[in-house]
């Protein structure tokens, strides 16, 4: 009898293993398999990602695993969002609990190196700053010492925090919460002083204030935050889709290919690069996609500048200016290799 | 006449011994498969393996740290801070929750209607709602309310009571405190041994001393006298407002007073129904036979029904520690700098290492959680009643 017991365990034990390992390099497959892309978004950064009162998920990470699926499906709808907090990000796309992480995370060695995920792209090109009340009189970094200061735990912020104020021989408090909307909490309340974090976020927590006109934005940019999409190592193909996902949408704004005239220069126009993007002349792209991937990115969820403007930009509540994340040729650093 | 040895192949000694081994074999074999194929796994999606993690720079500050620790210090002091807050929050919280859980669990008894029914309402109130709940409401409703440090409520000047924290003044010791201190454990010594003559007397002579009051004083007197011969070698460094924030003295955050509020509130509860629970097992002839004796109600709980009670109280004692003791890694939703806030959290994140982060706050838990019982075991032998 408790040998029975005993070969059981042993036997089930050994097929939980077997039927458990996660084989690496076949993310692309599975996810053409199973018919959708599973996205890690935040839970809620105005922006970025975050849901409506229907449900719905808008934002620029959002529109970028859109943009995925659009260019492996033909069809933007078929992606699930995974909501995940700045703990849970990374062991959720090492595990593969989702295909690709679309989640503000700056691009950094460590991240790159140790993690077993890659990035593919930079999504938005961001710093880190200050947020504070206006009745504190404070208009400078500098003028920080002795703060309290609100940060998120286990992001970069934290670093660059307390790099920033030991090289400028300042001293602190933090108070670490685990999400954005408690740092908000505690600094609204008086908790701490200052709040800090990526300065997209800033301007989107802003809003969330009972007062947003009671909080100033310091001028200070304390670190470069290149926030963009990651993977999985181990599927080159998967790495190669979704980075084109994004170039595509940058290529397209360069070649001043809306959404809502595609159609059009897919008709008429006779530049090259148009024809090469829309698809009218075929270009071996080897991406295991359908050759009309950059159209339907395009024509389903926008060129670069149309997203950026609809979610951050001006046609947000965000208003925050192109300024970095503008074209290279208009003053900014997005450059994306030519489709050809 | 001895019955004939049977092969050895048929021997049941033998074959016990043979698949004890071949089972032991089975279930080593398993567990080292399974750390393989873990490590090989790991190795395959290029995610760093090792505790090589724990002598990296750790780059960021913490709330609370009971030890000195700045921005040069490694993941591995990291872990030793989150460690102390965790021990700091539980032990504070077994020690109130403790008091408090008699104190109701008692009062619940009490012949007086009032005094019972509060004790009641106290127990179902927060023994029914959920402990996360209820720590987010002591942060966010009630120390998240008072008033910001420019407008402090202040006892005298040198207390302050604001969102930031509560400062106090705290003493710093200067040349010559060691003899205070040396007084003190010199009180300690003769306070033990006065307490033992005092049993012994009253064993001997029935003569009751009033060993309680008296150790007190020696506690209390003898130091003090010390301390003022010696010159009152003791300086108060006192909070004062500085620009954003009180410096000097020492502040207690309102995280960790949220914290403690809240796990001792509902362990308190928890507790009170466990003494209860052990109050009513005795059985009532007891009760009568001390009355009969002329002992008074309070003697009587003292002396003869608490220490039988105490049989029955320990085992669930335990676990209520224990639950307090893992609750207290409900800090995260707070940001109280505790060890799974801190190493599970910040470092895991950081270091992408989680196999090796979580295995060591898994290990720490159980560690304490095993030296609790240990403890509470030992004590309960001790007081455990011989019967005949």
């Amino acid at each position: 009898m408790k040998m029975r017991i005993v070969v059981t365990t042993v036997s089930a034990l050994a097929l939980c293993i077997a039927a458990s390992s996660v084989q690496a390099g076949a993310t692309f497959d599975a996810v053409k398999k199973k018919g959708f892309v599973q996205c890690g978004v935040n839970t809620g950064l105005a922006g970025f990602s975050v849901a409506d009162e229907k449900g719905v998920w808008k934002g620029i990470d959002v529109d970028v695993c859109r943009a995925i699926a659009a260019a492996v499906f033909g069809d933007a709808t078929k992606v699930k969002y995974t909501p995940l907090t700045a703990k849970e990000r990374f062991t959720a796309l090492q595990s593969g609990e989702v295909d690709v992480l679309s989640r503000n995370t700056t691009w950094t060695v460590v991240r790159d190196g140790s993690l077993g995920i890659s990035f593919t792209g930079v999504t938005y090109y961001d710093g880190q700053g200050f947020l504070v009340k206006k009745k504190l009189g404070v208009k400078s970094a500098l003028k920080l010492n002795g703060a309290t200061v609100c940060v998120g735990s286990g992001t970069t912020t934290e670093l660059n925090l307390q790099d920033y104020f030991t090289s400028h021989k300042m001293k602190f408090k933090p108070v670490v919460y685990d999400t954005s909307d408690e740092t908000v909490k505690g600094f609204e309340a008086g908790r701490c002083d200052v709040l800090t974090s990526d300065q997209s976020q800033l301007y989107a927590l802003r809003i969330k204030l009972a007062k947003p006109d009671d909080a100033i934005v310091l001028p200070e940019v304390i670190s470069k935050e290149p926030l963009g999409p990651a993977v999985r190592q181990g599927d080159v193909e998967w790495f190669n889709v979704v980075r084109w996902s994004l170039f595509a949408m940058i290529d397209a704004e360069d070649l001043g290919v809306t959404s809502k005239n595609i159609d059009e220069m897919k008709k008429s126009s006779v530049v090259p690069d148009v024809k090469r993007l829309v698809g009218s002349e075929a270009v071996k792209h080897g991406l295991g996609i359908p050759d009309d991937w950059a159209y339907q990115v395009v024509k389903q969820v926008g060129n670069y500048g149309e997203i950026f403007e609809a979610n951050v930009g001006a046609d947000s509540p965000l208003k925050i200016a192109r300024g970095l994340n503008a074209l290279w040729n208009k003053g900014g650093v997005q450059y994306a290799p030519p489709i050809r | 006449m001895t019955p004939a040895k049977p092969p050895f192949w048929n021997d049941p000694k033998v074959r016990a011994i043979v698949f004890q081994v071949l089972v032991s074999a089975g279930v080593i074999a398993a567990g080292i498969y399974l750390v393989r194929n873990l490590l090989h796994n790991l190795d395959a999606r290029g995610i760093s393996t090792g505790f090589d993690f724990l002598k990296n720079r750790a780059g960021f500050a913490v709330n609370l740290t009971l030890i000195p620790y700045d921005e040069s210090s490694s993941y591995g002091r990291t872990f030793v801070v989150g460690l102390l807050n965790t021990l700091l929050v539980s032990g504070l919280g077994i020690v109130c929750a403790t008091i408090l859980g008699f104190v109701v669990g008692i009062a619940r008894l009490s012949r007086n209607w009032l005094v019972s029914t509060l004790a009641a309402a106290y127990v179902e109130t927060f023994r029914n709602l959920p402990l996360l709940v209820q720590i987010l409401f002591w942060y966010f409703a009630v120390f998240l309310n008072l008033p910001p440090p420019s407008e402090a409520i202040h006892l005298g000047d040198s207390v302050f009571l604001t969102l930031r924290g509560l400062f106090l003044p705290w003493p710093e010791p200067k040349e010559g405190f060691a003899w205070t201190l040396v007084a003190f454990a010199v009180a300690i010594v003769a306070v033990i041994f006065l307490v033992r003559w005092a049993r012994r007397r009253q064993a001997l002579t029935g003569q009751i001393f009033p060993s309680f009051v008296t150790s007190l004083a020696i506690l209390v007197l003898l130091p003090l006298a010390v301390f003022f011969a010696t010159g009152r070698p003791l300086e108060l460094s006192k909070p004062e407002l500085e620009g954003f924030n009180f410096t000097g003295g020492v502040a207690v955050i309102p995280e960790l007073a949220a914290l403690l509020l809240a796990l001792s509130i509902y362990t308190a509860a928890f507790i009170a129904e466990v003494v209860r629970a052990g109050i009513l097992s005795v059985s009532h002839g007891q009760t009568e036979a001390a009355g009969a004796l002329g002992l008074s109600r309070a003697r009587t709980l003292r002396l003869v029904v608490i220490p039988q009670a105490m049989r029955v109280t320990i085992p669930p004692l335990t676990s209520q520690y224990l639950n307090l003791t893992k609750n207290s890694s409900l800090a995260t939703a707070i940001g109280y700098p505790d060890l799974v806030s801190l190493f599970a959290g910040t470092t895991l994140n950081q270091t992408g290492q989680a196999v090796e982060v979580m295995s060591m706050t898994m290990a720490v838990y159980l560690v304490i959680s095993l030296v609790i019982s240990l403890f509470m075991n030992w004590f309960n032998a001790r007081v455990a009643l011989v019967e005949r």
